[in-house]
């Protein structure tokens, strides 16, 4: 949870809370087929956008399959309703939450 | 030991503005209010919708946010006026401020006074004596850790969860070693990153009440049958890239900084101690600082993505981004942009370093952005119907 100061360098384009996450926040917005390449912990990720993404959307960091967890900040934002390939945008339309659901 | 400017109250506490506070019991004397306002530079109204068709805890906490505005010492002197016949008691409410804080109020009744013509007219001459009284306090210099300010974002994107909540989390650490407090709001926007928060509780009773408190929120939610996505959060927090209210919460808690959770009051309730303390309350913003002005903080910092004009009648509330677009679209509305630690330009200490700058200078007499403008925004979050 703790943000690093070294999380952030000069002209990035995405950034990975944690490394136990599996989607990756856009500093810009992407289009499709752009290779996209940051760090985490020193481990270099690097990512193929599937799709035109907005800033501040978040891609998969791999394949997450449906019904798992989507986590960011190390922490569970919901689970998956369907299969999100890597490189995919994951948002409302592939996740939802799993608290505040009083429709269930 | 950082020092900033302010007004000692009879009571002891400090604001960092001298306020004349119009405060209407009830929706029916809010013009009459208006209109005093009008004739009297530099005095502050708070017209609201409520005072009467109230009861039980609804009508509690309405009460308690009216004596609370009053109470806090960013106000100098207060003018009550009441209608007559509403449910919120107006001599008590002046009783109570008098009391507490040993400032000037006086009360006066639209039905006692024979109308709105003539309560304006005595109305305008009080607040022109009450002004000439407290221009008479003076604004002297006091210790940074007299302030207890109050940390709430809105219009949140993904920029608050990466920059903004982090670096004024940083400048909370700072106001708490400096021996000020801290006041997280937004009881909805920690779903979901409660365990985070509970694990800096100083004892299982705060926990529990940290626990409590939220799951009366989603019992809530339940009880409506619907999910709180699009509600919270919101249509424009989805399209700056939030997708559940756990992501949002878990972006929202950064802003509190690392201390120890000392305790959970109740909406509008006062702070009873040092460091840092959270308030139950709706996540919305006007009703979240509301809320704060009413428990007696004296400075609101904001933190804002999609971008806000939010300001409070007597709190100055400073806003801050992480998002250079929107704080260069909105340049009229933002106090502080901290998106050069995105790019990598700048580190978290030095942008929490300058929010804490802007601190100094705002609680020292310089204006927010909100202040500027005329921002005066006052919501009283309600719990019951209107009879």
């Amino acid at each position: 949870m703790e943000l690093k100061e070294k999380s952030f360098g000069e002209g990035i384009s995405c950034i990975v809370m944690n490394i136990n996450d599996n989607v990756v926040t856009l500093l810009r917005s992407v289009k499709s087929g752009e290779e996209l390449t940051t760090t985490i912990e020193d481990k270099i990720i690097t990512i193929t956008a599937k799709e035109n993404v907005g800033f501040g959307h978040k891609l998969a960091l791999k394949k997450i399959e449906k019904g798992e967890i989507i986590s960011k900040y190390g922490e569970s934002i919901g689970v998956a309703t369907a299969s999100i390939e890597k490189g995919e945008h994951v948002h409302v339309h592939n996740l939802v939450g799993i608290r505040g659901r009083g429709d269930l | 030991m950082i020092k900033i400017k302010g007004y000692r109250r009879p009571n002891g506490k400090v604001g960092i503005r001298n306020h004349l506070l119009l405060l209407p019991t009830v929706v029916c004397a809010n013009q009459v209010v208006n209109r005093i306002q009008q004739q009297v530079p530099g005095s502050v109204a708070i017209p609201h919708q409520h005072g009467c068709s109230q009861v039980g805890e609804d009508k509690e906490r309405t009460h308690k946010v009216l004596v609370g505005m009053g109470k806090n010492p960013n106000v100098g002197a207060v003018l009550v006026v009441s209608l007559g016949c509403e449910v919120m008691n107006a001599e008590q409410i002046r009783d109570e401020i008098i009391a507490e804080t040993g400032k000037p109020v006086i009360w006066i009744d639209i039905q006692d006074e024979g109308g709105s013509v003539n309560t304006i007219k005595k109305g305008t001459e009080i607040t022109k004596e009450l002004s000439q009284r407290i221009q008479s306090i003076p604004h002297e210099d006091v210790s940074l850790s007299e302030l207890i300010v109050g940390v709430k974002c809105g219009g949140s994107d993904a920029t608050s969860g990466l920059c903004s909540n982090p670096v004024l989390g940083r400048t909370s650490d700072m106001i708490i070693k400096q021996g000020g407090s801290i006041v997280m709001g937004e009881t909805t926007e920690i779903i979901g990153a409660e365990h985070i928060l509970a694990k800096k509780a100083v004892n299982e009773h705060v926990k529990n009440k940290l626990y409590d408190s939220i799951s009366q929120f989603e019992k809530e939610i339940e009880r409506m049958g619907v999910d709180m996505r699009g509600g919270n959060p919101s249509p424009g927090n989805i399209e700056g890239g939030l997708s559940s209210i756990e992501e949002k919460s878990l972006g929202c808690i950064s802003k509190a900084g690392t201390a120890p959770l000392q305790g959970v009051v109740d909406y509008a309730s006062e702070i009873p101690g040092k460091g840092f303390y959270f308030m139950d309350s709706p996540g919305n913003d006007i009703e979240c600082v509301s809320g704060m002005a009413a428990a007696g903080i004296q400075l609101v910092c904001f933190t804002t993505g999609r971008g806000t004009p939010t300001g409070n009648p007597i709190v100055p509330v400073i806003k801050i981004s992480g998002n250079e677009i929107m704080a260069k679209r909105m340049a009229d509305n933002i106090d502080v942009d901290t998106s050069p630690v995105l790019q990598g330009k700048e580190s978290i200490q030095q942008a929490g370093e300058r929010i804490l700058n802007e601190i100094v200078n705002i609680a020292s007499g310089q204006q927010t952005k909100a202040e500027i403008l005329g921002h005066q925004e006052f919501s009283i979050s309600r719990i019951g119907i209107s009879l």
